[in-house]
């Protein structure tokens, strides 16, 4: 969901950006974050904790928490809610302790 | 190793007024945030700002964050910004490392000036990690900076200034705010920021809190419960509100992290919101050279942290021998400023643990 009308900002349509999740194809637009995009996408739920598997979204949003953390075009522990959206990435769900 | 007269760690209010009356005083600064633009939580805040006409109040947040970082273009060839980097250690000599886009960095700067601002608080309930459950600042992210709604029908945990000015955010936004709860028995915020949300239709629910979370992968609703007046619950008061998400506003918290890892005498406040720093009347800490200034040194307010990072800016300048042409004077003003920002019934509590820090210096 994206705010539509607001009294004070602008939110200007901008460029889509494809990505995958899960090996879902969602859209995003530029200048999001991997995770502001799949909230928008209506996906809460990121990652799952390691040893209880209860499922994780994002918290803090600027960098703090660690509670974003994904597997990004290979790369584990990345915090989607800093990093930029880009065209094709590969976004996965972390389940299981990166050895 | 870089080096450079004087670094800056943090671009919120605190960290660009330090560079600006530092530049103004001569010295080469190099300004550094862990985030892609500068201006610290004011680039979230859509609202006319309280405090007093001098730092900016009835302006809009960001609007204050424009006019500080332009406030910077003229002192270009004198200033470096270093954006997406984070500042991970700080230690004695004064050597701080950075990370920026996976390349590791030290930096070994004259002066230092920590205005890393503070991190949001967060509430023991059962499921409190479920997704849907955000922080205030989080919520405020998602929504001003990448137009993105946190959900539909949200419950805000908290009626502090902050909670009350994100759940107003929240309905310009097009969310339904069903309610504000809060555990003390008295709303914390200022009555203009209640009564906004009040007039709206917003119940604010006083000695009441969250008990639980309950859904499966995703918040569904919560359990709510009344306190009495020793903070405990009471059997049969509970009820359900259906909310798709939560925002958590109990407060914030001195990021405190990189002064408590360079062993800088800190103290433990809880009025200024966690760890601070002990500091001298130049906003210098106990480590020679290093200076602080805003949410870092007890959780205030932009207009504060406006003024503590003059004052730190100007210091820091001074001990590398850059006097600024009229530091006697604005020494004095922002001083005085200090001072009246803290005055009145609203300050209190800031007084009150700003006395406690200085008690507690001349027995440490
Ligand atoms: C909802 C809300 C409403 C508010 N309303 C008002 C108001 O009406 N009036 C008012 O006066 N105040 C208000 N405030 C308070 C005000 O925003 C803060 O007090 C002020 O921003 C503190 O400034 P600061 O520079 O100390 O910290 P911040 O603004 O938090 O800036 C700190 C900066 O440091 C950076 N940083 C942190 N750690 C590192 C690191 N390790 N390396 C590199 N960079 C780092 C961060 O990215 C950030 O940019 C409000 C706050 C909120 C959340
Ligand atoms: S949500 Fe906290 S680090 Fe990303």
């Amino acid at each position: 969901m994206r705010i539509k009308q607001h009294p004070i900002l602008d939110f200007e349509p901008k460029r889509p950006i494809l990505f995958r999740y899960n090996n879902q194809e969602v859209i995003g637009y530029e200048g999001d974050t991997i995770a502001a995009a799949l909230h928008a996408a209506g996906i809460k739920v990121l990652s799952f904790s390691m040893v209880e598997k209860r499922p994780r979204g994002f918290y803090c949003a600027i960098g703090n928490c660690g509670s974003c953390h994904m597997t990004v075009n290979g790369v584990p522990n990345v915090k989607t809610c800093l990093t930029m959206l880009e065209e094709g990435m590969e976004v996965v769900s972390m389940e299981t302790k990166v050895k | 190793m870089r080096t450079t007269e004087l670094l800056i760690i943090g671009g919120g209010p605190a960290g660009l007024m330090a560079a600006k009356t530092a530049l103004e005083a001569g010295a080469q600064v190099t300004l550094i945030d862990r985030n892609n633009r500068l201006g610290g939580q004011l680039i979230k805040q859509t609202h006319k700002f309280f405090g007093s006409e001098k730092q900016y109040a009835k302006t809009r947040g960001l609007t204050i964050a424009e006019k500080l970082i332009t406030d910077l273009e003229d002192y270009h060839d004198r200033l470096k910004i270093c954006l997406n980097t984070t500042a991970l250690g700080l230690y004695r000599d004064r050597v701080v490392t950075t990370v920026c886009n996976d390349t590791y960095d030290k930096i070994h700067p004259q002066a230092i000036i920590v205005a890393t601002g503070a991190f949001e608080k967060c509430l023991a309930f059962e499921n409190n990690d479920l997704p849907g459950i955000y922080g205030a600042g989080a919520v405020q992210t998602l929504m001003n900076l990448y137009g993105v709604l946190p959900g539909k029908e949200i419950v805000m945990v908290g009626s502090g200034n902050i909670g009350l000015i994100v759940s107003y955010q929240l309905i310009q936004a097009g969310v339904r705010v069903k309610a504000v709860l809060e555990a003390a028995p008295v709303i914390g915020g200022y009555k203009v920021h209640a009564s906004k949300l009040r007039r709206l239709g917003v119940p604010i629910l006083t000695s009441t809190t969250v008990q639980k979370a309950i859904g499966s992968l995703e918040i569904e609703k919560i359990v709510t419960v009344k306190l009495d007046s020793n903070w405990q619950a009471i059997e049969g008061s509970e009820a359900e509100i259906y909310v798709d998400a939560l925002c958590v506003a109990v407060g914030l918290s001195p990021m405190h992290q990189l002064l408590s890892m360079a062993d800088i005498q800190m103290c433990y406040v809880s009025e200024l919101g966690g760890l601070v720093p002990h500091v001298s009347e130049d906003y210098e800490t106990s480590l020679d050279s290093v200076f602080v200034a805003g949410d870092v040194t007890g959780v205030e307010e932009a207009s504060s942290a406006i003024v503590e990072g003059a004052i730190a800016g100007l210091m820091a300048a001074k001990k590398m021998n850059h006097l600024h042409p009229e530091a006697d004077r604005i020494l004095c003003e922002y001083r005085t400023q200090l001072d009246n920002l803290r005055s009145g019934p609203c300050g209190c509590k800031i007084r009150n643990g700003l006395g406690k820090l200085k008690e507690n210096q001349h027995v440490g």
